[in-house]
Protein backbone atom coordinates (compact mmCIF):
# COMPACT_ATOMS: atom_id res chain seq x y z
CA UNK A 1 0.00 0.00 0.00
CA UNK A 2 1.51 3.31 -1.10
CA UNK A 3 2.06 5.78 1.72
CA UNK A 4 0.77 9.31 2.12
CA UNK A 5 3.64 11.73 2.70
CA UNK A 6 2.78 14.44 5.20
CA UNK A 7 5.22 17.36 5.08
CA UNK A 8 4.71 19.40 8.21
CA UNK A 9 7.11 20.79 10.80
CA UNK A 10 4.58 21.18 13.62
CA UNK A 11 4.50 17.93 15.67
CA UNK A 12 1.04 18.78 17.03
CA UNK A 13 -0.38 19.19 13.55
CA UNK A 14 1.29 15.95 12.43
CA UNK A 15 -0.25 14.12 15.35
CA UNK A 16 -3.71 15.54 14.56
CA UNK A 17 -3.43 14.48 10.91
CA UNK A 18 -2.27 11.00 11.96
CA UNK A 19 -5.18 10.73 14.40
CA UNK A 20 -7.62 11.82 11.67
CA UNK A 21 -6.30 9.11 9.32
CA UNK A 22 -6.55 6.51 12.09
CA UNK A 23 -10.07 7.57 13.03
CA UNK A 24 -11.06 7.15 9.36
CA UNK A 25 -9.36 3.73 9.22
CA UNK A 26 -7.30 4.73 6.20
CA UNK A 27 -5.02 1.80 5.49
CA UNK A 28 -2.29 3.71 3.65
CA UNK A 29 0.65 4.30 5.97
CA UNK A 30 1.39 7.91 6.83
CA UNK A 31 5.02 8.97 6.40
CA UNK A 32 6.24 12.28 7.74
CA UNK A 33 8.90 14.71 6.57
CA UNK A 34 9.35 17.58 8.99
CA UNK A 35 11.05 20.10 6.74
CA UNK A 36 11.39 20.92 3.06
CA UNK A 37 14.84 19.34 2.68
CA UNK A 38 13.62 16.08 4.15
CA UNK A 39 10.61 16.06 1.81
CA UNK A 40 12.89 16.50 -1.22
CA UNK A 41 15.27 13.78 0.07
CA UNK A 42 12.36 11.38 0.59
CA UNK A 43 10.90 12.01 -2.86
CA UNK A 44 14.29 11.88 -4.57
CA UNK A 45 15.23 8.74 -2.65
CA UNK A 46 18.50 10.17 -1.41
CA UNK A 47 20.40 9.99 1.90
CA UNK A 48 18.46 8.13 4.59
CA UNK A 49 15.68 7.43 2.07
CA UNK A 50 17.82 5.70 -0.58
CA UNK A 51 16.07 2.35 -0.05
CA UNK A 52 12.87 2.64 -2.12
CA UNK A 53 11.44 -0.57 -0.72
CA UNK A 54 11.57 0.84 2.78
CA UNK A 55 10.64 4.34 1.58
CA UNK A 56 8.21 3.91 -1.32
CA UNK A 57 7.00 6.82 -3.40
CA UNK A 58 3.80 8.23 -1.94
CA UNK A 59 0.39 8.10 -3.61
CA UNK A 60 -0.25 11.62 -2.33
CA UNK A 61 1.74 14.43 -0.73
CA UNK A 62 0.12 16.70 1.86
CA UNK A 63 2.30 19.78 1.91
CA UNK A 64 2.43 22.56 4.45
CA UNK A 65 3.80 25.88 3.15
CA UNK A 66 5.64 27.39 6.11
CA UNK A 67 8.51 24.95 6.54
CA UNK A 68 12.11 25.16 7.73
CA UNK A 69 15.05 24.84 5.30
CA UNK A 70 12.92 24.77 2.13
CA UNK A 71 9.45 26.27 2.02
CA UNK A 72 6.48 24.31 0.74
CA UNK A 73 6.48 26.48 -2.39
CA UNK A 74 10.11 25.54 -3.00
CA UNK A 75 9.36 21.84 -2.51
CA UNK A 76 6.46 22.15 -4.95
CA UNK A 77 8.62 23.95 -7.49
CA UNK A 78 11.22 21.18 -7.21
CA UNK A 79 8.74 18.25 -7.42
CA UNK A 80 6.86 19.65 -10.41
CA UNK A 81 10.15 20.10 -12.29
CA UNK A 82 11.05 16.39 -11.97
CA UNK A 83 10.17 14.26 -15.02
CA UNK A 84 8.23 11.46 -13.29
CA UNK A 85 7.75 12.70 -9.74
CA UNK A 86 5.78 15.66 -11.07
CA UNK A 87 2.81 13.36 -11.63
CA UNK A 88 2.41 12.69 -7.89
CA UNK A 89 -0.64 14.62 -6.67
CA UNK A 90 0.43 17.33 -4.23
CA UNK A 91 -2.29 18.82 -2.05
CA UNK A 92 -1.30 21.89 -0.09
CA UNK A 93 -2.64 21.68 3.47
CA UNK A 94 -1.81 24.80 5.40
CA UNK A 95 -3.24 27.29 7.83
CA UNK A 96 -2.71 30.16 5.39
CA UNK A 97 -5.63 31.14 3.20
CA UNK A 98 -3.80 34.22 1.95
CA UNK A 99 -4.41 35.05 -1.68
CA UNK A 100 -0.67 35.26 -2.47
CA UNK A 101 0.05 31.82 -1.01
CA UNK A 102 -2.89 30.22 -2.82
CA UNK A 103 -2.09 31.74 -6.21
CA UNK A 104 1.63 31.01 -5.96
CA UNK A 105 0.87 27.36 -5.11
CA UNK A 106 -1.33 27.01 -8.23
CA UNK A 107 1.30 28.77 -10.33
CA UNK A 108 3.75 26.10 -9.16
CA UNK A 109 1.23 23.40 -10.19
CA UNK A 110 -0.24 22.32 -6.86
CA UNK A 111 -3.03 19.83 -7.56
CA UNK A 112 -5.25 21.27 -4.88
CA UNK A 113 -5.12 23.70 -1.95
CA UNK A 114 -6.84 23.13 1.38
CA UNK A 115 -6.90 25.31 4.46
CA UNK A 116 -6.37 23.40 7.72
CA UNK A 117 -9.51 23.67 9.78
CA UNK A 118 -9.18 24.72 13.40
CA UNK A 119 -11.43 22.09 15.00
CA UNK A 120 -10.40 18.43 15.03
CA UNK A 121 -13.83 17.21 13.88
CA UNK A 122 -13.58 19.48 10.85
CA UNK A 123 -10.10 18.14 10.14
CA UNK A 124 -11.43 14.57 10.26
CA UNK A 125 -14.18 15.54 7.81
CA UNK A 126 -11.68 17.22 5.50
CA UNK A 127 -9.26 14.28 5.59
CA UNK A 128 -12.21 11.95 5.00
CA UNK A 129 -13.18 13.80 1.81
CA UNK A 130 -9.57 14.04 0.77
CA UNK A 131 -9.21 10.30 1.20
CA UNK A 132 -12.34 9.47 -0.81
CA UNK A 133 -11.35 11.88 -3.52
CA UNK A 134 -7.62 11.28 -3.90
CA UNK A 135 -7.12 7.73 -2.66
CA UNK A 136 -10.31 6.11 -3.95
CA UNK A 137 -11.78 8.02 -6.90
CA UNK A 138 -8.76 9.65 -8.46
CA UNK A 139 -6.87 7.59 -11.04
CA UNK A 140 -3.24 7.52 -9.85
CA UNK A 141 -0.40 8.29 -12.25
CA UNK A 142 2.26 5.76 -13.20
CA UNK A 143 5.55 6.46 -11.49
CA UNK A 144 7.70 3.95 -13.34
CA UNK A 145 10.07 5.02 -16.08
CA UNK A 146 9.13 8.12 -18.03
CA UNK A 147 6.07 7.52 -20.19
CA UNK A 148 5.60 4.12 -18.60
CA UNK A 149 2.62 3.02 -16.56
CA UNK B 1 -19.12 30.02 -10.11
CA UNK B 2 -19.83 27.76 -13.07
CA UNK B 3 -18.36 24.41 -14.04
CA UNK B 4 -17.32 23.92 -17.66
CA UNK B 5 -17.96 20.44 -19.01
CA UNK B 6 -16.03 19.58 -22.18
CA UNK B 7 -17.71 16.49 -23.58
CA UNK B 8 -18.75 15.50 -27.09
CA UNK B 9 -21.02 12.57 -26.28
CA UNK B 10 -24.60 13.88 -25.85
CA UNK B 11 -25.60 10.86 -23.72
CA UNK B 12 -22.73 11.50 -21.31
CA UNK B 13 -23.59 15.21 -21.20
CA UNK B 14 -27.21 14.38 -20.33
CA UNK B 15 -26.13 11.94 -17.61
CA UNK B 16 -23.69 14.38 -16.05
CA UNK B 17 -26.30 17.16 -16.14
CA UNK B 18 -28.77 14.84 -14.41
CA UNK B 19 -26.19 13.89 -11.79
CA UNK B 20 -25.50 17.60 -11.11
CA UNK B 21 -29.23 18.26 -10.70
CA UNK B 22 -29.73 15.22 -8.48
CA UNK B 23 -26.79 16.25 -6.29
CA UNK B 24 -28.40 19.72 -5.93
CA UNK B 25 -25.27 21.46 -7.11
CA UNK B 26 -25.92 25.17 -7.25
CA UNK B 27 -23.10 25.92 -9.69
CA UNK B 28 -24.37 26.15 -13.25
CA UNK B 29 -22.93 23.57 -15.61
CA UNK B 30 -21.88 24.92 -18.98
CA UNK B 31 -21.22 22.53 -21.83
CA UNK B 32 -18.95 22.73 -24.84
CA UNK B 33 -18.74 19.79 -27.19
CA UNK B 34 -15.30 19.85 -28.75
CA UNK B 35 -11.75 20.98 -28.01
CA UNK B 36 -11.91 24.09 -30.24
CA UNK B 37 -15.07 25.26 -28.52
CA UNK B 38 -13.44 24.70 -25.10
CA UNK B 39 -10.51 26.90 -26.11
CA UNK B 40 -12.87 29.56 -27.54
CA UNK B 41 -14.93 29.56 -24.34
CA UNK B 42 -11.89 29.81 -22.06
CA UNK B 43 -10.18 32.43 -24.21
CA UNK B 44 -13.44 34.42 -24.44
CA UNK B 45 -13.38 34.47 -28.22
CA UNK B 46 -16.10 34.48 -30.90
CA UNK B 47 -19.53 33.79 -29.48
CA UNK B 48 -17.99 33.64 -25.98
CA UNK B 49 -16.54 37.17 -26.08
CA UNK B 50 -19.02 38.46 -23.49
CA UNK B 51 -17.51 37.42 -20.15
CA UNK B 52 -20.57 38.55 -18.23
CA UNK B 53 -22.64 35.95 -20.08
CA UNK B 54 -19.87 33.36 -20.33
CA UNK B 55 -17.90 33.69 -17.10
CA UNK B 56 -14.70 31.78 -16.47
CA UNK B 57 -15.48 28.52 -14.68
CA UNK B 58 -14.11 27.55 -11.27
CA UNK B 59 -13.54 23.99 -12.49
CA UNK B 60 -13.15 22.31 -15.88
CA UNK B 61 -14.30 18.72 -16.39
CA UNK B 62 -12.41 17.59 -19.45
CA UNK B 63 -12.97 14.53 -21.60
CA UNK B 64 -9.91 13.37 -23.55
CA UNK B 65 -11.28 11.95 -26.78
CA UNK B 66 -12.73 15.06 -28.40
CA UNK B 67 -13.25 16.29 -31.96
CA UNK B 68 -11.04 19.05 -33.43
CA UNK B 69 -8.67 19.34 -30.45
CA UNK B 70 -8.12 16.51 -28.00
CA UNK B 71 -8.46 16.97 -24.25
CA UNK B 72 -4.68 16.67 -23.94
CA UNK B 73 -4.27 19.53 -26.43
CA UNK B 74 -6.79 21.69 -24.58
CA UNK B 75 -4.89 21.01 -21.33
CA UNK B 76 -1.52 21.90 -22.88
CA UNK B 77 -3.00 25.13 -24.27
CA UNK B 78 -4.64 26.05 -20.96
CA UNK B 79 -1.46 25.58 -18.94
CA UNK B 80 0.42 27.92 -21.27
CA UNK B 81 -2.08 30.77 -20.84
CA UNK B 82 -1.09 33.44 -18.34
CA UNK B 83 -4.59 34.16 -17.04
CA UNK B 84 -5.90 30.59 -17.11
CA UNK B 85 -3.07 28.32 -16.03
CA UNK B 86 -4.23 28.13 -12.41
CA UNK B 87 -7.69 26.92 -13.32
CA UNK B 88 -8.36 23.48 -11.78
CA UNK B 89 -8.90 20.82 -14.43
CA UNK B 90 -10.22 17.37 -13.61
CA UNK B 91 -10.02 14.94 -16.50
CA UNK B 92 -13.25 12.93 -16.70
CA UNK B 93 -13.02 10.21 -19.29
CA UNK B 94 -13.77 6.58 -19.95
CA UNK B 95 -10.10 5.78 -20.59
CA UNK B 96 -7.89 4.57 -17.81
CA UNK B 97 -5.00 3.67 -20.07
CA UNK B 98 -1.67 4.46 -18.45
CA UNK B 99 -0.52 6.48 -21.47
CA UNK B 100 -3.60 8.74 -21.21
CA UNK B 101 -3.38 9.08 -17.44
CA UNK B 102 0.33 9.85 -17.37
CA UNK B 103 0.18 12.30 -20.27
CA UNK B 104 -2.65 14.17 -18.53
CA UNK B 105 -0.59 14.53 -15.33
CA UNK B 106 2.48 15.50 -17.34
CA UNK B 107 0.45 18.29 -18.96
CA UNK B 108 -0.68 19.58 -15.57
CA UNK B 109 -4.10 18.01 -14.93
CA UNK B 110 -5.13 18.55 -11.30
CA UNK B 111 -6.94 15.23 -11.11
CA UNK B 112 -7.98 12.31 -13.30
CA UNK B 113 -11.30 10.55 -12.92
CA UNK B 114 -12.67 7.61 -14.79
CA UNK B 115 -16.34 7.93 -15.80
CA UNK B 116 -18.18 5.31 -13.81
CA UNK B 117 -20.55 2.98 -15.61
CA UNK B 118 -23.89 3.20 -13.76
CA UNK B 119 -25.84 6.38 -12.99
CA UNK B 120 -25.70 5.81 -9.23
CA UNK B 121 -21.90 5.66 -9.31
CA UNK B 122 -21.83 8.81 -11.43
CA UNK B 123 -24.15 10.56 -9.00
CA UNK B 124 -21.79 9.66 -6.13
CA UNK B 125 -18.75 10.79 -8.10
CA UNK B 126 -20.37 14.14 -8.90
CA UNK B 127 -21.31 14.56 -5.22
CA UNK B 128 -17.69 14.02 -4.17
CA UNK B 129 -16.40 16.25 -6.96
CA UNK B 130 -18.69 18.99 -5.76
CA UNK B 131 -17.68 18.66 -2.14
CA UNK B 132 -13.99 18.51 -2.91
CA UNK B 133 -13.56 21.02 -5.74
CA UNK B 134 -16.44 23.44 -5.26
CA UNK B 135 -16.61 23.54 -1.47
CA UNK B 136 -13.34 22.45 0.18
CA UNK B 137 -10.73 23.40 -2.38
CA UNK B 138 -9.38 26.94 -2.12
CA UNK B 139 -9.85 28.58 -5.53
CA UNK B 140 -7.08 30.39 -7.35
CA UNK B 141 -7.43 33.96 -8.50
CA UNK B 142 -7.29 33.89 -12.30
CA UNK B 143 -6.55 37.51 -12.99
CA UNK B 144 -3.57 38.59 -10.89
Amino acid sequence: MDPILVVDDDPDDVELVRRAFRRLRVVNPVRVASDGEEAVAYLAGTGPFADRLANPLPALVLLDLKLPRRSGHEVLDWVKAQPVLRRIPVVVLTSSGERRDVDRAYDLAANSYLVKPVRFDDLVRLIGELNVYWMILNEPPGLGAEGDP
Amino acid sequence: MSVLLVEDNPDDVALIQRAFRKANIANPLRVVTDGEEAVAYLAGRGEYADRARHPLPVLVLLDLKLPKRSGHEVLAWLRSQEGLRRLPVAVLTSSREAADVNRAYDLGANAYLQKPVGFEALHELVGTLNLFWLILNEKPDLCS
